[in-house]
C-alpha cells in the first residue's frame, strides 16, 4: 500500500514538471477548460436555481385560470361564466382576473398592470414594482402618467413600492384600482381576463378541468401543473437557452479533446521510448498521462465551479442577464436562492473530466505499447 | 528544499475542495436568508394570484409564457425578437428613427 | 552470469525487408567483467544489448540469467537461473529495473526536466520512496561531481555533464549489470576516456559492464576483460571461451 501511494507520488511529480517544460501551452489549456467549464456551470446553476424557485414560488398560483378564446386568440371573459362555473363540485372560489399589459413608449419599457383594490392603492393611487420605478426614476408619493385607451392622460400617484426581494414575481408590476383599470383601458363592465379558480381537492384538478371545458367549450382551463411544467420546459436540460450553450461548450469541448486524441508530437513519442527503455512499464506510461490529465482537468472542474458559483450567486449572472434582458427595456433585479445541485455537477464532472482524460490516455496507449527497444534505435 | 510538485497539486486540490465546501456552506446560509424573501413573494403570488415569473418584459409570451397563446408572435413588444424563423425576417411595422427616440 | 545459447534475432519475419540482426550467437559473460561487442554499425552488436538488456525476446534461442534477484522467483535459491527469453512484458520490465542500467548513445535523457529528475527517473514507477530515491541521486551526483548542476536542465548541460549524468541515472537503481550502447560515439578523446575509466571502476564493485562499441579507445582500453568481435549478426572473434 506504502509503496503504491509513493509511486503514485513520484509518477504525479514528474507529470507536473513534464508539464511545466510547456507552461504556456498546458496553462492556457488549463484556463480554456476552466472556461468551458464556467460557463456550463454557471448556466446549470443559474437555469436549476431558477426552475426550483419557480417551482417554489408557482405553487402558490392559481389551481385553474380560465381563458376565453375567441378565433383563437385569447379574449376577455364575461364574469357571468364566474357563475357558470361556481356550480361545478369542488370548485370553492372563482375569482375574475384583471390584468393586461401598457406599453410606455417614452421609456420603452412594457409593464403589466393588475387590478387591486385596498393594500395602498386606491382612486388615483397606485402601487409599482421596483422595475417600474428605476426605468421611470420614480418613487413613493411621485407622480405618474399612463396614456389611456382613449388617449387621455390619466395621473396617478404612486403609494406604496412593493417589495426589493419580491422583484422576481414583481418588479414589472403596476397595481391600480379596479376602477382606474377599466379607466384606463375603456375595460367594459362585465368581463375580465381571466378567471382564477380555486379548488378544494388538487387531485380533482384535472376532472374539473374537463368539466369547465365541457361547459364552456369557448374557454382554455390552464392548470397548475401546466403552469408548473411550462416552467420545467424553459429550463429544461434540452430546451431553449441550456441547448445553445451546452452545444457550444460540447463543440470547444470536442475539438478541444480531439487535438489531444489525434496523436502525440514527435518528442512524446520519443520520451515514452525513453521511460520504456529505463524500465518504466506499459502501465506506468499510462499512470503518467492519467495524472496528467487528471491534473488539468480535476483543477479546471473544480475552478470553474467555484467560479461559476461566485458569478451566479454573488454576482447574479450579468453573463446571462444580459441574454435573459434582450430587447426587454425593463429588467427584474434578483438575486437567486443559491442551489447546488450534485447530482448535475456530477453529469457535468462525467462529461467533462472523463473524456479528457480517457483523450489523453489512448495516445499514449498506442505508443506506449512499443518495445522498449526502439529508442535504442533510433 | 523545494516542495514536491505532488504535494503542491494536493494542496492545489484540497484548497479547491475546501473553496468549494465553503461555496456549500454559503448556499445552505443564503438558503435559511432566502426563505424570507421567498415567503414574501409567495405572499405576492397567493394574494395577486400571479402565473409567471417576472424574468422577461419584452413579449406576452416571454412574461407570461404560462397564459401566452401557443403561437403568438410580436404579441407586445414592438421590436420584440420572434421564437418562429419567419419572425427575424418580417420586421415589425415601425419606421427604426421612432425606435430610437424611444430609447433612452 | 549472462549465457546465450544459440541466440537469433529476425526483424519484419515473413515480408520483403526480413533481416537477420542477431544470428545463432552462443556466448557467456562473467560477473565482473567488461567484455565490449566490437563491429561496424549494423552488425547486431545494439540487437544483442537489447536481447541481454530484456528489452526485446529473441526469435530463437534461450538467454539465462544467473544470480539475479527477482520479484516473481523464490529468493530461496543462492544462485536462481532465469530464462529470459520466453518472459512476458511485465516480468522482463522487473528484471531490467532490478538488474540493469542503461546508457545510451545518444545518453537518451529527457529535455526540460533537470538533472536530478532525470537520475531519479528510473526509480519513480519501483514505488520507492522520494526521500531515498532522491539521498541516492544526490550521492551518485556528488560522486561524479556534478551535484551543483542537478538543478539545472539537461539541454543546458555541457557533453561531459550530459555523460555524467546518464551514468548516474544508469546506476540509480544498484543494478548488477550496466549495458552501454557506443557511449563514446559522440564524445572527444578525453571524455572518451573519462568514461571508460569510470565504467571500469564499475568493475571493482562487482558489476558487469556489456558494451558496445567500434571506438579503437574503447576495444584497447586496459580495463576491457575481453572483446567479442561481430559482423552480420554473428561473433567473428573472442567468442570462445
Amino acid at each position: 500500500m506504502r509503496t503504491n501511494i509513493d509511486r503514485h507520488r513520484n509518477i504525479i511529480d514528474f507529470a507536473i514538471s513534464s508539464m511545466l517544460r510547456r507552461k504556456a501551452k498546458n496553462l492556457s489549456l488549463a484556463l480554456l477548460y476552466t472556461l468551458i467549464i464556467f460557463v456550463t456551470a454557471s448556466l446549470i446553476l443559474f437555469v436549476q436555481a431558477l426552475r426550483k424557485e419557480a417551482a417554489t414560488l408557482l405553487a402558490d398560483a392559481p389551481d385553474i385560470v380560465v381563458q376565453r378564446l375567441m378565433a383563437g386568440r385569447h379574449d376577455l371573459i364575461p364574469t357571468s361564466y364566474g357563475e357558470k362555473l361556481a356550480g361545478i363540485r369542488g370548485i370553492t372560489a372563482v375569482t375574475p382576473r384583471l390584468w393586461g399589459y401598457y406599453y410606455d413608449p417614452v421609456f420603452g419599457a412594457n409593464y403589466t398592470l393588475v387590478a387591486r383594490d385596498g393594500d395602498g392603492t386606491g382612486p388615483e393611487k397606485i402601487a409599482i414594482g421596483q422595475g417600474v420605478a428605476r426605468s421611470q426614476r420614480i418613487s413613493g408619493g411621485d407622480m405618474l402618467t399612463l396614456r389611456s385607451a382613449t388617449g387621455t392622460p390619466l395621473l396617478l400617484t404612486v403609494a406604496r413600492l412593493l417589495p426589493e426581494e419580491s422583484e422576481l414575481v414583481s418588479s414589472d408590476l403596476l397595481l391600480l384600482s379596479t376602477a382606474d383599470f377599466r379607466t384606463m383601458f375603456d375595460f367594459p363592465a362585465g368581463v375580465a381576463t381571466d378567471l382564477a379558480v380555486t379548488v378544494s381537492n388538487q387531485r380533482e384538478l384535472a376532472t374539473i378541468a374537463g368539466k369547465i371545458a365541457a361547459l364552456l367549450p369557448d374557454t382554455r382551463p390552464i392548470l397548475k401543473s401546466e403552469i408548473l411544467r411550462t416552467y420545467e420546459s424553459i429550463f429544461d436540460w434540452r430546451g431553449g437557452m441550456m441547448v445553445v450553450i451546452l452545444s457550444v461548450a460540447v463543440i470547444a469541448f470536442v475539438i478541444f479533446a480531439w487535438d489531444k486524441a489525434s496523436g502525440l508530437s514527435a518528442e512524446e513519442r520519443r520520451e515514452i521510448g525513453i521511460l520504456k527503455s529505463i524500465g518504466w512499464e506499459t502501465g506506468d506510461i499510462l499512470l503518467l498521462k492519467f495524472w496528467e490529465g487528471v491534473a488539468i482537468s480535476l483543477t479546471a472542474f473544480l475552478v470553474g465551479v467555484i467560479l461559476a458559483y461566485l458569478h451566479v450567486f454573488l454576482f447574479s449572472a450579468p453573463l446571462f442577464t444580459q441574454a435573459l434582458k434582450g430587447w426587454g427595456v425593463l429588467y427584474p433585479r434578483f438575486r437567486l436562492v443559491p442551489h447546488v445541485d450534485p447530482y448535475q455537477l456530477t453529469i457535468l464532472f462525467f462529461l467533462t473530466v472523463l473524456p479528457y482524460t480517457v483523450a489523453t490516455i489512448v495516445p499514449s496507449w498506442l505508443a506506449a505499447t512499443v518495445d522498449a527497444d526502439t529508442a535504442m534505435r533510433s | 528544499m523545494n516542495i514536491r510538485h505532488s504535494t503542491s497539486l494536493a494542496l492545489l486540490t484540497a484548497l479547491n475542495l475546501l473553496l468549494l465546501a465553503m461555496v456549500a456552506l454559503h448556499a445552505a446560509a443564503g438558503r435559511e436568508q432566502a426563505s424570507r424573501d421567498l415567503a414574501v413573494m409567495k405572499g405576492l403570488v397567493r394574494e395577486l394570484r400571479l402565473t409567471d415569473l417576472c424574468l422577461a418584459t419584452e413579449a406576452r409570451y416571454t412574461r407570461h409564457p404560462a397564459m401566452a397563446d401557443t403561437h403568438a408572435a410580436f404579441q407586445e413588444h414592438p421590436v420584440a425578437l420572434d421564437h418562429f424563423p419567419t419572425g427575424s425576417l418580417i420586421l415589425p411595422g415601425i419606421p427604426p428613427a421612432r425606435l430610437h427616440a424611444h430609447k433612452h | 552470469m549472462i549465457e546465450l545459447v544459440h541466440v537469433s534475432k529476425q526483424f519484419n519475419a515473413g515480408r520483403a525487408n526480413e533481416f537477420q540482426a542477431v544470428d545463432d550467437v552462443s556466448l557467456t559473460i562473467r560477473r565482473g567483467e567488461l567484455t565490449i561487442l566490437k563491429g561496424p554499425s549494423g552488425s547486431g552488436k545494439t540487437t544483442l544489448l537489447s536481447l541481454v538488456g530484456c528489452m526485446s525476446r529473441p526469435t530463437s534461442g534461450r538467454i539465462y540469467l544467473r544470480g539475479v534477484r527477482t520479484s516473481f522467483v523464490p529468493g530461496d535459491e543462492a544462485e536462481p537461473v532465469v530464462d529470459i527469453s520466453s518472459l512476458p512484458e511485465r516480468f522482463l520490465t522487473d528484471i531490467r529495473r532490478r538488474a540493469f542500467g542503461f546508457i545510451f548513445q545518444q545518453f537518451n535523457l529527457v529535455r526540460g526536466v533537470t538533472a536530478l529528475e532525470n537520475v531519479m527517473l528510473p526509480s519513480y514507477p519501483t514505488g520507492e520512496g522520494y526521500a531515498a530515491i532522491r539521498r541516492r541521486a544526490d550521492e551518485l551526483l556528488e560522486r561524479f561531481g556534478i551535484r551543483r548542476q542537478g538543478g539545472s536542465r539537461v539541454e543546458w548541460l555541457s557533453g561531459g555533464e550530459l555523460q555524467r549524468v546518464a551514468i548516474a541515472r544508469a546506476l540509480i537503481n544498484d543494478p548488477a549489470v550496466i549495458i552501454a550502447d557506443e557511449p563514446t560515439a559522440h564524445l572527444d578523446s578525453r571524455l572518451s576516456r573519462e568514461l571508460l575509466d569510470l565504467l571500469g571502476s564499475f568493475k571493482a564493485q562487482g558489476r558487469t559492464i556489456i558494451m558496445a562499441s567500434h571506438d579503437p579507445i574503447a576495444c584497447d582500453h586496459p580495463l576491457a576483460d575481453r572483446v567479442v568481435e561481430m559482423r552480420d549478426g554473428r561473433i567473428v572473434a573472442g567468442g570462445s571461451s
